[in-house]
This record gives structure tokens, sequence and C-alpha cells, in this order.
């Protein structure tokens, strides 16, 4: 006798189903007015990895102001913003949002690697370039042979940064052998990681000890005694400004003393924060640019943000999020209209742009060929090093 | 020498969850409620710790004792809005409300501040480490574990020699009983859920001294692993909290050493459920037979 | 009880189901409804299956386990594993997520269904992390940074399994099992004395409840082209107990219509995650404080088209009986 249960079920499926029905006849008016392009911004704005994904925001609002102030061929870009949360599901959900209710020509995004990996697959059904500013793993926009064509990076990629941390580490420091500590839920610090341990080794150098750890923990004591036990010269960590402030505070806590060397995941004013000034001594990163650089390019940049932020300096997530916008509005322009499409092949055809960064230049995997710079952490300040050309 | 500085480790990360779990296991031993909302109790403590040194500009002891005051008020707040209406409900839908209660402080404090961590200024207190026989021993993680012990201690000292412990203990026996013997429950209750959540502030305080990162989410697997703890050393027990903590510290300490830091928090749930199995009385349970 | 008019409901209701299923089917593939649409109504349909799933377990059994995000995430990388890894149909992917998990709630449940109340949701809640620690650890799977998984799961294939599970864990608690189950939910000594083996209905639920949320693994796996151990935690399982706990402990349409109702409205707050989760904790403690039985109670949407009369004997006694 409960014949009308499934029924009334199936009557409030029919309800949610109106529901939706309802919700899509209203999205889909009011807009395409011709006078703008939408542009996504899927980043982080909150979660684990905020710090970067505002960074690019206000890197992404600059340039978006200033190109508008001329317009791409009087249209202006608008920028639809969507807060992953520093999460891939919700990278996810941000990007089919993006495309099917905002329709958006392009999405800029994610910060992090697997953020953005998590919005490939949907970019390349819907046929929508996906340009991350600084997701660094190469599996992004070229996996075993097959290439991503909507995929593209403002950024340098892993092996690159690898490889540049691994010659400064033999060649610039001299050191023999080295520790690698790596946040094993992010794709880009095992990529990082195994980039480095291969030029590491080949240029003569031997990788003592391997640690792990996942994003969020907070007690480290036990694998960094395990690697003082070892001896190391020299320590690799490749990992995210939360979890690397705290290791590097509990190495030197513990007496590990050497040079620490990370990426450009580390570039975040939370890092100091949370390691303390004297901790972060004797520590280097691998970075995409340098606010202390002297270029006309750089030093205007650096002065039209901290007009804009109240004489904060921008990072490195910072400038890439100017660049890619740059990047995309470059592309635009040539395409001479929001096409995905046309945008699509317009940024494969970019060659030689010059930002902030460097020169933008996309290669046959969609990756960057870009100028990489060592910048050294004294009493809590980044200071330029070493700037090393591809 | 490596197995010693482990274990040194591993009694410093364990001093932080035997001070949780003395709450814990105070609360749970008097109303027979898995308080999950403790570990954001220990959150909010971190926090009010946290902007007290930085905006009110105190010190530290100052700081320690605000945070303590008002999670103690947080705890009764929270025992009398959501936990006392279901006293005589089932244990389910305590629970529920308990998980609740901690899913609401989690996400307030998110909507309040943002998500974004924090760090304590690290010039409070000194941090020099002491070496001793090739063994680095931080100041501030002896300060933990003095600071736990010393709680540990007055506990014991307030449930057993005092009155309103023995009113604990006579509710914790049976709340009818105790009624009728003229205890005011009620406030027996109050009380307790002070105590356990001053002890949280406290831990919360420490846990910013020592590890320095905060953020609206931390409390979640320290309030967990605590509880852990808590059975470990057998539910309801004060000393027993201290031990499992401390035990607990130590297994993850020695579980890392051995390579397999990526199984860490898995370990600490392996224990549990076998410890529930097996012994669900805890470590203490035997020997002890009146609880708190 | 008139068994041929029961039975003229129950396929009236059949073919009225699969009408609908037809034309939601036209409605997607006109591309009527938009991506991000179907995208909801395949959320809400894979909730609908966690929601009844775990209702069988909790709101039928009386057993409380919050660790139901361990079976979706068994039954997540199983099915992954059969599609993306050895390359076989999708279907089988479906089955083998549904047994790996029911396998996983067999092993769970025999040693910790012996526990009671609070100790069994501690239990179960650290089996749900044990769960994700360890796909966190198999570098076979992807590790931490999770496995991309082609999107199989379509409309047939999800309406179907909604469907399957509606009709099982509907007619598994109208059967004798399911009334065992019942039984041990409103008393289990009483229901022990009456010589029902309550450890063995006890772990059937347990692992039909888990075969399912299964199911819903293999679908949700081939939905989102990532699944990562982290979308597994337990705030995953609050999200299916709340379902459970608003809906009515007891009540299977109440748990649906929650599932239906919560998933959309999380859909609208999907911008403002903090308040959709302040919602949801505030759902749960004034629905504990004012309604423990949940909206619905024990009883079925049925009930309320049959005025005055008693429905189903012992079952459906309106919010009298409850588990909370």
């Amino acid at each position: 006798m409960r014949k009308k249960k499934l029924a009334g079920i199936f009557m409030s499926f029919m309800m949610a189903a109106g529901v939706l029905a309802g919700c899509n006849s209203s999205s889909t008016s009011g807009e395409k007015d011709g006078e703008t392009i939408k542009i996504g911004a899927n980043l982080e704005l909150s979660g684990g990895v905020a710090s970067y994904g505002q960074s690019i925001e206000e890197g992404l609002k600059l340039a978006i102001e200033e190109i508008n102030k001329e317009g791409i061929d009087g249209k202006k870009l608008e920028l639809v913003t969507f807060d992953n949360k520093s999460d891939a599901a919700e990278a996810t959900n941000g990007a089919i949002k993006l495309i099917s209710q905002d329709k958006v020509s392009a999405i800029i995004g994610a910060a992090t690697s697997t953020n953005t990996l998590a919005q490939v697959e949907i970019a390349q059904k819907n046929k929508t370039p996906l340009i991350t500013p600084t997701g660094t793993n190469s599996t992004i926009t070229f996996k075993d042979g097959v290439l991503n064509d909507f995929v593209f990076r403002t950024c340098f990629i892993d092996p690159f940064q690898g490889t540049v941390a691994a010659n400064f580490a033999s060649k610039d420091l001299k050191v023999k052998n080295a520790a690698i500590i790596i946040d094993s839920s992010s794709d880009y610090s095992k990529g990082l990681a195994s980039s480095f341990q291969k030029s590491f080794e080949s240029s003569g150098g031997k990788v003592v000890a391997e640690e792990a750890y996942v994003a969020k923990d907070t007690d480290f004591n036990a694998i960094l005694t395990n690697i003082k036990a070892k001896n190391p010269e020299f320590v690799f960590l490749p990992g995210f400004y939360e979890e690397v402030g705290l290791i590097i505070k509990q190495a030197r806590a513990l007496g590990i003393n050497v040079p620490i060397m990370g990426g450009d995941g580390w570039d975040s004013p939370t890092l100091v924060d949370i390691a303390g000034a004297g901790s972060l001594n004797n520590t280097y990163i691998t970075n995409h640019y340098s606010s202390g650089d002297s270029d006309p390019k750089v030093q205007d940049f650096v002065k039209a943000f901290q007009g804009k932020y109240k004489d904060k300096s921008p990072d490195a997530f910072a400038a890439l999020g100017y660049d890619t916008a740059y990047f995309l509005a470059d592309a635009i322009k040539r395409a001479g209209s929001g096409d995905p499409e046309k945008i699509r092949k317009a940024l494969e055809e970019t060659d030689g742009l010059a930002v902030v960064s460097g020169n933008l230049k996309v290669n046959e995997n969609h990756d960057q060929v870009k100028a990489a710079v060592i910048l050294e952490y004294k009493e809590g300040k980044q200071e330029f090093n070493t700037k090393v050309n591809p | 020498m490596e197995f010693l500085q482990q274990l040194v480790n591993g009694v410093s990360l364990g001093s932080i969850y035997a001070l949780i779990a003395l709450g814990y296991t105070m609360v749970y031993g008097i109303v027979k409620l898995i308080n999950f909302a403790h570990g954001d109790v220990f959150m909010v403590g971190a926090f009010i710790g946290f902007y007290s040194i930085t905006i009110l500009d105190l010190g530290f002891f100052p700081s320690l004792l605000i945070s303590m005051v008002t999670c103690a008020i947080l705890g009764v707040l929270i025992e009398r809005i959501a936990y006392k209406p279901l006293r005589n409900a089932t244990r389910i839908a305590a629970l529920i409300t308990a998980i609740g209660v901690s899913l609401l402080i989690e996400y307030g404090v998110i909507y309040v501040r943002g998500a974004q961590p924090e760090a304590y200024p690290g010039d409070l207190i000194p941090a020099t480490s002491i070496d001793f026989l090739g063994v680095k021993v931080s100041s501030q993680s002896l300060m933990i574990l003095g600071t736990s012990v010393v709680l540990m201690v007055l506990l014991q000292f307030i449930v057993h020699k005092t009155k309103i412990g023995k009113a604990m203990r006579a509710v914790s026996y049976d709340m009818d009983a105790a009624r009728l013997m003229g205890i005011n429950v009620n406030n027996t209750i109050s009380a307790t859920f002070a105590i356990g959540s001053a002890l949280a502030g406290a831990a919360g305080v420490a846990f910013g001294m020592y590890y320095t990162k905060i953020e609206p989410l931390m409390g979640i697997i320290p309030g967990l692993k605590a509880f852990v703890a808590a059975v470990l050393g057998g539910i309801g027990i004060i000393p027993g909290a201290m031990v499992g903590g401390l035990l607990l510290g130590v297994i993850e300490s020695l579980v890392s050493a051995a390579g397999f830091s990526l199984w860490r928090d898995g370990v600490a749930f392996v224990v549990l459920i076998l410890i529930l199995i097996f012994r669900p009385a805890g470590l203490f349970g035997k020997n002890v037979r009146e609880k708190v | 009880m008139n068994m041929l008019k029961g039975a003229k409901g129950f396929w009236s209701s059949i073919v009225l189901a699969v009408v609908f299923g037809i034309a939601m089917q036209f409605l997607i593939t006109g591309e009527i409804i938009n991506f991000f649409y179907v995208n909801t109504l395949y959320f809400i349909g894979i909730n609908i299956i966690l929601a009844a799933s775990l209702h069988l377990i909790i709101g039928i059994t009386g057993q409380f386990s919050i660790g139901h995000a361990g079976f979706l995430a068994v039954g997540a990388y199983a099915s992954a594993i059969i599609t993306m890894k050895l390359e076989l149909p999708f279907v089988l992917g479906l089955v083998a997520g549904g047994v790996a998990a029911a396998i996983a709630g067999l092993i769970i449940g025999i040693p910790t269904l012996r526990l009671k109340g609070d100790y069994l949701a501690i239990a179960t809640l650290g089996f749900g992390e044990i769960v994700r620690i360890v796909f966190l650890n198999i570098e076979y799977v992807g590790g931490a940074s999770g496995m991309t998984v082609t999107q199989l799961t379509t409309w047939p294939w999800l309406f179907g399994s909604i469907l399957l599970t509606l009709l099982v864990i509907r007619n598994f608690t109208n059967s004798t099992h399911g009334r065992a189950c019942i039984s041990v939910r409103e008393n289990e000594i009483a229901a022990d004395a009456m010589g029902i083996n309550t450890t063995y209905y006890k772990v059937v639920a347990f692992a039909i409840g888990a075969f399912f949320a299964g199911v819903a693994g293999a679908l949700y796996a081939h939905n989102f082209f990532i699944i990562q151990p982290t979308n597994f935690g337990f705030l995953k399982s609050f999200d299916i107990l709340i379902f459970v706990v608003l809906g009515g402990l007891g009540s299977m349409s109440g748990a649906v219509l929650a599932a239906i109702l919560l998933t959309i409205v999380s859909t609208f707050l999907q911008s403002y995650p903090e308040l959709r989760m302040i919602i949801y904790s505030l759902v749960l403690i004034i629905m504990m404080l004012y309604r423990p039985q949940g909206i619905m109670g024990t009883r079925e949407l049925t009930s309320f088209f049959k005025f005055g009369k008693s429905a189903k004997g012992g079952v459906n006694d309106g919010s009298k009986n409850t588990v909370a």
C-alpha cells in the first residue's frame, strides 16, 4: 500500500526539474550585448592557498582596469570571478559554472597545478581557452604525448624550475648531498621534487633523504629528525607557504641550519609571519620575477600596483595575474572577437609579447620559455640573487 | 639518540593532545556526551589569545587568562543552549547536536574573519632549545608538558578533594540521585563545561605559541585525536587522558620516524578502533571506578 | 491489505518513474536544460542514492554511522580503477563500486557493530578517515593528487541506479528482514530476546547500505572528472547525515526529499560556502532541539494521503517511535 510513496518522490523530482528549468530560462536572457567580452577567473580566493588567488586577482584587476581604458577594438573586458576555495572539486564546479552559466570567452586560473588540472577536461570538452597564471606542473598542457590545445600558461614549468634550483645548489652553493621534503598532496610539489632530483643527481649530487607530508599537517618534528640524522648539506622543500613556514621554523629549532630552498609556492607574506624572519635566513626560492628588478617594465608595474593597493609590494602571483590579463587581451585583439576558438588560435601564435615577468612565447607544448630569478630571504625580506635564462 | 629525539618529539606533540583530552574526558565523564565542539572551543581559545596579544597588546599570561575565561563562558553557553534541553533525549540526538555546534563554531568563525591563517607573534616566550645528551628539547614544549601535568594534578585535586568535585562525581554516578540529595545538577554540569572549556582555551593558546599557525579549522584534527587519547586512557579518567595523549603523540612520532609519515593520522584511528573493540574501557578503565 | 491493489500502485509508480526518466532524457539530449543544471541534477541524483543508503543504516536499523563518505570513496575508487585502469565498461564499474563498498561494509561492520551509540559513531568516523588515508597513500590511484576520471555518468545510468536503490531499500524495509532491522532499532535487547539475530541484521543492513553508497561513489567518480581523497573527508559524511536527520530518521521519502532540497539550496549557496555550512549546522541543532524525529518522523509521503488510517503495521506509527 505504499503506492503513492514512489509517486510522491517522482512528483518532487518533477518539482525539482521545474525549478531547474525555471532557473535556466531566466539565466539565458540579458547578456551578449556585444560591448563586453566576459573573462572568467577561477581562483583560490579562500582556503589553504588563498594568498595566491588573492594576489592573482589583484594583478588581474589592475591589468583589466588599464586595458579597459582604451578597450580592445572598442570592447571592454568583464571579469567574472569564482572562488574555488583551494579545492579541486570546487574548481571543476567553477569551470562548469563559468562556461555554461556565465558564458565566458576564456577562463583564467587556477593558481595551483592541482586546481588547474581539475578544470582541464571541462575546458577541452567545451572548447574554452583556459590559462593558468601560475600552474607550473608540466602535465597541465601536455600529458602522455597529447596536447591539451585549449590550455595555456603564463609561467614557466616545474622541470625548468627544478633544474634551476638544482644547478643553484650544486654550482653556487656547492653542496654534494641534499634532502627533499615533498608535499604529497600536491602535483606541483611532486613535479618539482622529481625534476630537482634528476638534475641534482646528474650534476653529481646525491639525495640522502626523502620525506613526505600532506597539506594541513602541523607537526613535522618526526620527519625533520629523520632528515637531521642523515646530515644533509642542503634541504629542498617544494611546498606551499603555510606548511613550509612551519617546517622551516621547526627545522631551525631542531638545529637544521643548512640552506633550505623552494619554489614559487613560498612566495607569500604569511610565510615570514609563520616561520619568523630569523629562521628564514639562509633560505632561497626560485621565482617568476622580483619586484626589485631594475627593468623599467617591472618598475612601472610595481608603481601602478602600489598606487592601486596602498603601497603593497606585488608578489610573483600578482605579477603573473597581471601578465595573464595582457596575454589574453593581446590574443583577443588579434583574434578580433570573443570567439573561444579564435582566441585559442591567437594565444597559440603569441610570440615575444613583452610582459612584467619576461617575454611570452608559446611553444609546441603550450609552455612558456621564460627566465627565472633566484631570491634569498634576509631578515624576512626577499633579496634578488641571480636571474637564470633558459 | 635519534630514537630518543623521536620520543621527545612524540611527548611534545602528545602533551597538546593531553591538554585537550583533559577537557574532553571531564565533559564525557559527567554528561556522557562526546562534545564534538570541544576541538572548536580550542580553536576559539587560540584566536582569542591571538587577538588579545596582537590587538589588545597584552602579554602571554593575561592573554592566556582572557582566553580561558572566554572559553569557559562559551562552554557554559553551548551547554545551556544546545545540550541542556537534550539531557533526557537519546544519545544520537545529543551527538548530532554536538556535530551541529561544532560546524556552527567553525564556519561562524570563517564567516566572521575568513579562513586565512594567522601567525602567533614569535617573541612572547623565549624559544630556546635545550641540548640534553644530543637531544634537542624546545623550552616551549617543556612548558606545554609542564602546564598539562600541573593542570592534570589540579583537576585531580578539584575532582577528588573539593566540594564541587564531589558534586561532579555524584552527578556522574547518578544524576537523579544526586538531585535528590540536594546537589544542583545544572550548576555542577555548567561548572564541568566551564573547567573543560577553559582547559581547551589554554590548549589553544599553547598550540598557537608552539606551532605559530592558527586557522579556523585547526580544531578538527587535534579535537579528534584528543578524543582518541581520551578513549585510549579510559574516557572519564583524568590521568588516563594525560597518559593517552602522551602515548598517542609518541605512537604518531614513531610511525612518522619509521617512514610512514603519510599514515600518521590513519594510525590514530586504527588505535581508536582497536581500543574500542578490545578494551572499550581504555587502558585505565579497570583500576579506577569513579569517573568524572 | 489487498495484494492486487498494492501491486497495482507499485507498478503504476514504476511506470510514472520511467515516463519521468524518459522525459528528462529528452530534455537533456535536446539541450533544453544547460550543462550547469544537468550537473546539478546529477548531483541531486547521487545524493538521493546516498541519502537512501544511509537511511537504511541509521533510519531503519538505528546504527549511528558517520563514516558514510568512506563507502562513497571505496565505490568511487573501485569503479574508477575498473573503467580507467582496466578499461572495462562503465556498468562493470558500477557493480564493482557497489561490491567493493559492500565488502568494506562487511569488514568494518563485523567488528564495530558490536559497539553502541556514540562509540559506534566514533568508530565509523575513524573508519571513514582511514579509508581516506589509505587512498591518500596508494600511488596507483594517484595518491593525494587524485585520479582523473572520464565523464561516463549519464542520465539513464543515474536514473536506473536511483530507481534500483529506492526499490531495493523499500522492499527490504517491508520484508521480514526489514522488520527485524526495525526491531533492532526500537529495542535491541528485546529483539535479541525475541530470537532475532541482531548482529546478523545489523551487518546485513550495513552491507546493503554500503553497497548503494558504493554505487553512488561510482556515479560520483564518473561525473566530477577528478577524485581526490580530500573529497571524502568527514564533512562529506556529515553532508549525507544531514539528509537523513532533516528528512526524518526512519523515513525514506523524507531522506530523499531532504537530499533534493538541500542539494538545490547548496547549489544556490555555492558562492557562500560558509553560509551554507552555518545553515546546515543550525538546521542540525534546531532540528534536534525542537523536532528530533526530523520533518517526516518515521512516516513516508504515502501516509499523508491516507487520512486517519494506520498506514503500515508497526512501521509507520507517526512520530512516536523514532531513533532520535
